[in-house]
């Protein structure tokens, strides 16, 4: 096998400076805010104050700091519902005004990629009234599956190419009372959680030092609309996208390579629910087995919901097996937030995923065992009806 | 499946059938866009999953979309475009064709025309398209049962047994629920509807699941009715 050394090395040396002016790809800004100008949609700007960040091509890209629309996600909200959390939970942390809102629907992207019983125009429909849905609370939407971020910039692009199918969703959503609003920048949680990543380790309060990660970057995060996702020339070289590692990093986390950085998970959104021989295959013997041979991780962070639920949950079968398996799968909100003191129950809900994390819990020396009882308690709590939920003042008591 | 091109096991579907589909995926709009040709490098073939563990290739996909060859394309309709994992991988192609877009468009047609072999795919994913389409969420908490993720191991049954206690334990206020993955307002779940009713979506579920399209049209000609829309699917 080839060390994994000898392959990244050379971007490590040489210096690649890329410049905007030359990128194979149209600046998608410059035609959205001329299609504004052309009076075919209204543009909802990236609320002030923003950070900016470079993209692949060397363009900027605005990321909304607070007054943001959380755009959900079906994966996680319903199955590793302490990846959400998490991300809430960092906005309140450093004091952040945001929406969590119930008018929005799921974007549908894991069934149309899944079962295609869909088509253009209803998927953009889709997009544009959760779209207009966020522009009038006048917060911005802040996207928390990866699917459906590179969903939307997909949409985005056939929007820009189309006249036709903009008129069309235009008149569908007319019929519904709302505006055709193109956000400005299509922001994935963990963008923002790469822009804020210097405040969050401002505030951390758990050591992360002794701790090792692969990284595994969503194929919907930085293949669909290649372009639009975060490169920075610190990390890899900008020969990778810095997404999640520039993170890890920040927090003092020791991030280790792996050959098969650039493969899939296996979800292969059909198959995660109805071929789950293919997806167990692939996220164990082309990704867990190979991170563990190569770089002996204690934990992979990732940054979708697929990838989070496919490479935790495929472990189970494949460990009854006999396979060199068993790392837990977190995300890079549920690192974050562990980082700035998170309650891995309460606020993580570690208790959702599957293989067992409490060796890594332990290494950052949280007592396993205490957190467990005190997430019971409270669970006894809402049982004996003395409170009806955990309330969000109730996790950092 | 061994998916083997030498033989045509379709020989006796009519040409014209088979080109009348192939007509259908060129015209979709974003197929120029999918497709410049292809150099037949296999760079797409090297980069997808799905074909290290199917009979399955992006680049014939590619290659055979680009030759116009009809007959291969309606063998790979049938045989070949549900193996796809549509992660776009095959993105990184050097001609900058999308290999997994085509095959969305492909799948779209398929669907569209109800073919035996979509169908056959879609099988027991119904109840899927259901909770998305009808709730405006998809994988809602009380679809993790034991019996739908028997290879997950035994937390999937901890947490189907303590499911109502543990979504009351998440502290977002949108979370508490069990059968969406988020509480959904009415009025957005209305607006949802007539997405579906405005760009015919319905029409494709009559062409693939008759059963699901009936239990579907019920539940949201109901409630479009009782927000006093006059709206029927058929
Ligand atoms: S589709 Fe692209 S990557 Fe695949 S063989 Fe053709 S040119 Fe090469
Ligand atoms: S989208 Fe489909 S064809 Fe393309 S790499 Fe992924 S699995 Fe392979």
């Amino acid at each position: 096998m080839i060390p994994v050394e000898t392959l990244v090395k050379p971007a490590k040396e040489r210096e690649f400076k890329v410049n905007p002016a030359e990128a194979p790809t149209e600046d998608y800004h410059d035609i959205i805010f001329q299609l504004e100008k052309e009076g075919e949609w209204e543009v909802l700007r990236v609320p002030e104050p923003y950070i900016e960040v470079e993209t692949k091509f060397g363009r900027k890209k605005k990321i909304p700091i607070e007054k943001t629309w959380h755009h959900k996600s079906c994966g996680q909200c319903g199955h590793i519902p302490g990846y959400s959390t998490s991300i809430f939970w960092i906005n309140r942390k450093l004091g952040l005004d945001y929406i969590d809102p119930t008018d929005q629907t799921s974007c549908t992207a894991w069934n149309y990629y899944a079962s295609a019983t869909s088509n253009v125009a209803a998927q953009a429909a889709v997009a544009m009234r959760n779209f207009a849905a966020a522009a009038e609370t006048g917060y911005f939407p802040l996207i928390h599956c990866g699917t459906s971020f590179g969903h939307y910039k997909e949409v985005r692009q056939e929007l820009i190419h189309s006249a036709e199918l903009r008129r069309q969703v235009r008149d569908i959503l007319a019929k519904l009372g709302k505006k055709l609003v193109m956000p400005e920048e299509i922001v994935h949680y963990s963008e923002w959680v790469h822009a804020m990543r210097h405040r969050i380790a401002e505030m951390q309060v758990r050591d992360m030092s002794m701790i090792a990660a692969t990284v595994h970057p969503a194929c919907h995060y930085h293949k669909l609309v290649r372009e639009d996702a975060i490169y920075d020339p610190e990390i890899y070289g900008a020969q990778r996208t810095a997404i999640i590692t520039a993170t890890l990093k920040a927090i003092g986390v020791e991030v280790r390579d792996y050959s098969t950085w650039y493969d899939c998970c296996g979800f292969g959104f059909r198959h995660i629910l109805v071929s789950r021989d293919f997806s167990r295959s692939f996220a164990t013997q082309r990704k867990i087995e190979v991170m563990k041979e190569e770089a002996d991780p204690d934990v992979v962070v990732t940054h979708d919901t697929g990838c989070v639920t496919t490479l935790d949950q495929s472990q189970f079968a494949a460990k009854a097996h006999g396979r060199n398996v068993g790392v837990p799968v977190m995300s890079d909100s549920q690192m974050a937030a562990l980082a700035m003191g998170a309650h891995p129950y309460k606020v993580l809900q570690l208790h959702w995923h599957n293989t067992d994390n409490k060796p890594f819990l332990e290494k950052i020396g949280i007592d396993v065992e205490k957190a467990w009882q005190e997430f019971e308690e409270e669970v006894e709590k809402i049982k004996r009806g003395e409170k009806q939920y955990l309330t969000w003042e109730d996790v950092d008591a | 499946m061994a998916l083997d091109l030498s033989l045509n096991r379709y020989a006796d579907v009519p040409y014209e059938e088979k080109e009348r589909l192939f007509n259908e995926v060129k015209q979709d709009m974003r197929y120029e866009e999918y497709l410049y040709g292809c150099y037949e490098c296999g760079i797409c073939v090297a980069a997808c999953p799905s074909a290290r563990f199917y009979d399955f290739s992006p680049r014939k996909i590619a290659q055979t979309m680009a030759r116009e060859d009809v007959e291969t394309f309606y063998i790979l309709l049938n045989d070949s475009i549900w193996d796809c994992s549509q992660c776009f991988s095959c993105d990184r192609c050097p001609r900058q064709n999308s290999p997994g877009g085509i095959i969305t468009l492909m799948r779209e047609v398929a669907v569209k025309n109800g073919l035996a072999s979509a169908q056959q795919a879609l099988e027991g994913y119904g109840r899927i398209v259901y909770k998305i389409m009808s709730t405006g969420t998809q994988v809602s908490p009380d679809m993790l049962q034991p019996n739908a993720f028997p290879d997950w191991g035994p937390h999937v049954k901890e947490i189907s047994d303590n499911l109502d206690l543990w979504r009351k334990a998440l502290p977002p206020e949108t979370l508490h629920t069990t059968e969406t993955g988020w509480q959904v307002s009415d009025k957005t779940i209305i607006e949802l509807y007539l997405i579906w009713h405005y760009t015919g979506v319905m029409d494709m579920i009559k062409e693939v699941d008759e059963g699901l399209f009936m239990i579907l049209a019920d539940v949201m000609e109901e409630r479009l009715e009782e927000e006093g829309y006059d709206v029927t699917f058929d």
